[in-house]
């Protein structure tokens, strides 16, 4: 297990603030966060390439701040990769195999292993410089694993690489940490995120703001900033002013005159509220539901979204609403149209400030 | 588009006019003497000892002051300290000095009297009037060409690969010698080339700690004062030839080497 405790790097205008972690051993950890927030210095101090202040990490309950970058089995992918460019992708391999008391036999039949599980065993003669960018990240990665590190740090694995490449190396990722290795992985893409791990830490400014799993944490965005990063899209300043008709809702005024319910105990402020846009249903009249949130207003446009299609409607302010492809041919959704919005009061959250 | 067409113009024209001013007195040179001139010189036991040991001190040098001196150019490229500019423009002082100069400062610390000449006395090593001494002076004008091209080429190598290097588990010192030192090696190898090609080229603070042995630069000088232009112009011709024939050979070897790792 790894744990950073209090971990804080100070440079001139920016700096890693408490940071506290706890990464199981197989777990795959995502750091979630803006460029510039801190992730890649996280993922250095852990590496030793930095020393912290203050904080230490314990490594299966044994302090490795102040422990030599080489001893302390940690290994780190940059996001450039940082392969050897004179060295051939097989030496390139062999570089940390070399490092330990291997015989000539062992390194050959290693590096074969680590080719075939990485699935570049014809690139072994390449040259780094003549590689593509999928290609490349599959030699990093081998080159890391021959380390034999406990924890493998990826610092943004899958930027500039194309859907198909990235599909592949998620399947090699997954398929590494299902071995057993546990890995902390840096994107600032919450899509990467739902996909591989199973803790999400999301930092802000140097501080971590949400730690969790990712349902957790995407279904429950503690904070604007979160909830921003999450993909949430229907996410509206508010003020409180009081109880709602109904017992036991709160009324919130989004905009000028938007007013939606929702369960909560504040009394009066301001804050955000998100409501999912999975959780809005669409009518084209008031519906005889339990959603006491409905809100008349018309379709501002609509576009494709993956395979389904986005609806925005404004209402006061503009919500947007994910409707399938069926659906939104079977209503007739079009710019102009006059819509209902239906939500129960139950699928809104809010964030106090 | 007339504009840019005047202007490749005048730059075509400056270009030229520069190349000329490099080539024309050296070709004036070879031209101006005539084979049996090359011939009798070529014969010359003096001249050929003296074009060797030019040859061979200057290498000498290269070698024992080369390796000594990457070290250096590393920190210079890596490390940041203080005085850090200082120690950056102390590197640059044999180039900017008069050699006559530097020969003398040299004699003062190595003449029999002192402390380093007394100890190179000790261990069979003649500075004054010696090829130790020829060694010393073509190091000390010639070295901050190598340790400047070095600590360029060290500067050059991203400090991340060497980071990721630390990281799969070398040593520092196999950090130094399996990927600054080999990503660096283009520059240091032309600074190795020109410290040598300049260290063959000094006269002013050779002649003044080691008249004789005579090395080429003396010996062409002697020639010229003794017996005038006619004499010393032979000598110049092969030396200038063997020179350029050698400094060839290096580049077709640096060239060859980089093919090779790409």
């Amino acid at each position: 297990m790894l744990e950073i405790e209090k971990i804080s790097v100070r440079f001139n205008s920016f700096g890693l603030q408490d940071v506290s972690l706890k990464v199981e051993q197989g777990d795959y950890l995502a750091l979630l966060g803006v460029s510039g927030a801190g992730k890649t210095v996280i993922l250095e101090v852990l590496a030793g390439l930095l020393k912290p202040q203050s904080g230490r990490i314990l490594l299966h309950g044994n302090d490795i701040t102040s422990l030599k970058i080489q001893q302390r089995r940690i290994g780190l992918v940059y996001q450039d990769l940082s392969l050897f460019p004179h060295l051939n992708v097989e030496k390139n391999i062999a570089y940390p195999l070399r490092n330990k008391k291997f015989s000539k036999k062992e390194v050959q039949s290693r590096i074969k292993e680590l080719a075939k599980q990485t699935g570049i065993p014809h690139l072994l003669k390449r040259y780094p410089g003549t590689l593509s960018g999928g290609e490349a990240q599959r030699v990093a990665l081998a080159r890391t694993l021959a380390s034999d590190p406990e924890i493998l740090l990826l610092d943004e694995p899958l930027a500039n690489l194309d859907v198909k490449l990235k599909s592949g190396l998620r399947g090699l990722l997954q398929q590494i940490n299902r071995s057993g290795k546990t890995i902390i992985h840096v994107t600032h893409e919450y899509m990467e995120v739902a996909t591989l791990a199973n803790k999400v830490a999301v930092i802000e400014n140097g501080r971590l703001v949400q730690t969790g799993t990712p349902e957790s944490v995407f279904r429950h965005p503690e904070s604007e900033f979160v909830a921003h990063f999450s993909g949430v899209k229907n996410i509206f300043p508010c003020r409180i002013e009081g109880n709602g008709n109904n017992n036991g809702l709160k009324k919130a005024t989004l905009g000028k005159a938007c007013e939606i319910l929702f369960v909560g105990n504040e009394e009066v402020g301001s804050g955000f509220v998100i409501v999912s846009q999975e959780d809005i249903i669409l009518s084209e009249g008031p519906l005889d539901t339990s959603a006491v949130n409905q809100l008349h207003g018309f379709i501002r446009e609509v576009y494709l979204s993956g395979s389904a299609m986005e609806v925005v409607v404004s209402a006061g302010v503009d919500f947007v609403v994910a409707v399938s492809r069926k659906s939104f041919e079977k209503m007739n959704l079009k710019p102009e149209k006059p819509i209902w919005l239906n939500f129960k009061a139950s699928s809104v959250k809010f964030i106090k400030n | 588009m007339l504009k840019n067409w005047r202007l490749g113009l005048v730059f075509l024209f400056l270009s030229g006019l520069i190349l000329l001013f490099i080539v024309a007195p050296l070709l004036g040179m070879f031209l101006q003497t005539s084979g049996d001139q090359y011939l009798e010189t070529i014969a010359d036991a003096e001249v050929r000892r003296s074009i060797r040991l030019t040859l061979l001190a200057s290498l000498a040098g290269t070698v024992l002051f080369g390796i000594a001196a990457i070290p250096l150019s590393y920190i210079l490229a890596r490390k940041e300290f203080f005085l850090k500019g200082l120690v950056n423009g102390l590197v640059d002082l044999p180039v900017v000095i008069p050699h006559s100069a530097a020969g003398i400062a040299l004699l003062g610390i190595v003449s029999r009297g002192t402390l380093l000449g007394k100890a190179g006395e000790a261990a069979g090593i003649q500075f004054v009037g010696g090829v130790g001494g020829i060694v010393l002076a073509m190091s000390f004008v010639s070295i901050p060409f190598l340790i400047n091209a070095a600590r360029d080429g060290f500067a050059g190598v991203p400090s991340r690969l060497e980071k990721a290097a630390l990281n799969l588990g070398a040593s520092p010192w196999r950090v130094f010698f399996t990927i600054s030192l080999p990503l660096a090696r283009r520059s240091i190898y032309t600074g190795l080339v020109m410290m040598w090609a300049r260290g063959l080229s000094e006269f002013g603070a050779v002649v003044i700690i080691a008249y004789h042995p005579m090395v080429a630069p003396v010996l062409i000088w002697e020639r010229f004062a003794s017996f005038g232009l006619a004499y010393a112009r032979p000598v110049a011709a092969v030396f200038v030839a063997v020179c350029l024939a050698v400094f060839v050979v290096m580049r077709l070897l640096s060239k060859k080497q980089i093919h090779a790792r790409n």
